[in-house]
């Protein structure tokens, strides 16, 4: 069965909004971070690769699946928590380009050593393998795992809308990404704030890892690396500096490289990334501030 | 003598080779409004930024209360029980108003609340609870100003710092600021008034010091509101 006008088939279509749903997930982890720290983390992807190898080598174990997820949680929040002690907080004071520097270096230092301690033939995830079984769907084969991961991202967003927009940590987010100055000067505490922001993203980062090793089994040092190159390019289209442009430009590139990934024929899918950045080209020459974002004059730049 | 709520005591600032700030002292007492005036530049803000970790003091001591607030940070001081309504406002544009005033309950020491605390401050300004849906950025000047000082107060501070609450505020609502300070004094509270408008801040203040090139020149009391003359000289000494 097929989307008659476009020539896509209904199973592409739900792929693509999985993969933008997932994709959408990195784009609130990165937004978060950036938010408070106005820092773009670089090494997000080698929290989510951390976490998958964390699945691999829990099934590899043979852990159940419930406990597979939770030393998922476990590894790729401490790691987060480390990342912001020992490198975001040193470092805070500095200007954008250092950290961005550093987290160059934190995200190739973290898939080295995941290159010394697991080799690089990578690991096997498979304790939840059996999402990617079909179902059929008013006729339509869909995998489990594009349900989960449209179902369980959609719970996620919503389940953050609630903290940013009902909770006074949440609060205190919001206020910190928009003037971290003004509410420190309200008693706002910074490292409480940044803590929360690194946390939140880092559980979002555990919930990626679990969706893609389901999609992508085998774990390689560089599980994610390409995936977050995307995200970022999506985030940068939306609007860096809002959470929900930062979102839906998440959304877009994951669901855009989906619906590409199944129009391009077998044999030219390698030309899907010169596709996707020749579109993210275009969109920053046309609207230089963001797809999604009000238009507030042309960008301070030469 | 007990202790004033605020004392600053041989403040130095400096910014590279600028010495903003030297050798400053004043102190503030509760239910008194001290005014500190003088010309841009004077080294008015840079005091107050000093008093709240903003910038650190090259020497000298800040202390509420009889603790030292030297290399705290601003949070820190926030949470001591200083409150600063910044220059400029700085209310949070795209939240709501009392999204704005749950922002200043995050430096409050007391947990649980005072009840009555958030009827008394819409009773000094109307306005925050008329417009408590709204997006604070939708607020006029004025309205935002009284937003800023509303929301220093639901911290419930013992010292309330003013930068400059006047600026660009059409007269009468000058007078509005200016009335809701004399009634925050009466209520026990500290208040440091930095201001440009000299003249009304002398007459409100309990007493006026007068900051040029970055010292304290004169003190004035609200006898000499009157008397400009002294007060252009003081400027221009």
């Amino acid at each position: 069965m097929t989307l008659a006008v476009l020539n896509i088939e209904w199973q592409t279509l739900a792929d693509a909004t999985a993969l933008g749903a997932v994709y959408a997930l990195m784009a609130v982890g990165i937004g978060l971070v950036f938010g408070v720290l106005r820092l773009v983390n670089f090494a997000y992807g080698q929290l989510v690769m951390a976490g998958a190898y964390a699945l691999a080598l829990a099934s590899q174990w043979e852990w159940p699946v419930w406990a597979g997820i939770v030393l998922c949680f476990a590894v790729v929040l401490a790691l987060s928590l480390l990342m912001d002690r020992l490198v975001f907080r040193p470092l805070r004071g500095q200007s954008p380009a250092v950290m961005l520097v550093a987290t160059f270096a934190v995200a190739f230092l973290l898939q080295s050593i995941a290159l010394l301690a697991f080799g690089p033939l990578g690991k096997i995830a498979t304790s939840l393998a059996s999402l990617n079984r079909p179902v059929t769907v008013g006729g339509v084969d869909i995998r489990k795992i594009t349900i989960v991961a449209i179902v369980v991202a959609a719970l996620c967003l919503l389940a953050l809308v609630l903290l940013l927009e009902r909770t006074t940590v949440g609060l205190h987010m919001r206020a910190a990404s928009m003037d971290f100055a003004t509410a420190r000067l309200l008693g706002v505490r910074a490292n409480r704030v940044i803590g929360a922001a690194v946390l939140v993203s880092g559980a979002l980062a555990a919930v990626v890892a679990i969706m893609l090793t389901v999609q992508n089994p085998l774990v390689t040092p560089d599980f994610a690396l390409r995936d977050t190159i995307v995200v970022l390019a999506g985030v940068v289209v939306g609007g860096l500096n809002r959470p929900i442009p930062a979102t839906l430009g998440g959304f877009a590139i994951g669901f855009a490289s989906g619906i590409l990934g199944g129009a391009l024929p077998t044999e030219k899918s390698q030309y899907l990334p010169s596709f996707l950045f020749a579109a993210v080209i275009l969109v920053l020459l046309v609207r230089p501030g963001g797809l999604f974002t009000r238009y507030r004059g042309a960008v301070e730049r030469v | 003598m007990t202790e004033g709520a605020l004392v600053v005591e041989n403040l130095d600032v400096r910014y590279g080779g600028v010495h903003a700030v030297r050798g400053v002292s004043f102190s503030v007492e509760r239910g008194e409004i001290v005014g500190l005036i003088g010309a841009n530049g004077a080294g008015k803000s840079s005091t107050l930024h000093a008093v709240m970790g903003l910038v650190s003091s090259a020497a000298g001591e800040v202390r509420a209360a009889g603790a030292s607030l030297r290399r705290r940070r601003p949070e820190d001081v926030a949470r001591a029980g200083i409150a600063l309504v910044p220059e400029g406002r700085r209310v949070f544009a795209e939240l709501t108003v009392d999204e704005n005033l749950r922002l200043g309950l995050a430096a409050r020491r007391s947990r649980g609340g005072s009840p009555g605390l958030l009827e008394h401050v819409y009773e000094l300004f109307p306005i925050v609870r008329e417009f408590r849906r709204r997006p604070a950025g939708a607020l006029s000047g004025g309205q935002q100003q009284q937003l800023a000082i509303a929301r220093a107060l639901v911290a419930e501070p013992d010292v309330l710092l003013l930068d400059e609450p006047s600026l660009g505020l059409a007269p009468r609502v000058v007078d509005l600021v200016f009335d809701a300070l004399a009634a925050i004094r009466e209520q026990g509270l500290a208040v440091l008034l930095v201001e440009q408008r000299a003249q009304r801040t002398v007459a409100l203040a309990d007493r006026s010091h007068v900051l040029a090139n970055g010292e304290l020149r004169l003190t004035l009391g609200p006898e000499d509101a009157a008397d400009t003359e002294t007060m252009v000289a003081a400027y221009f000494s």
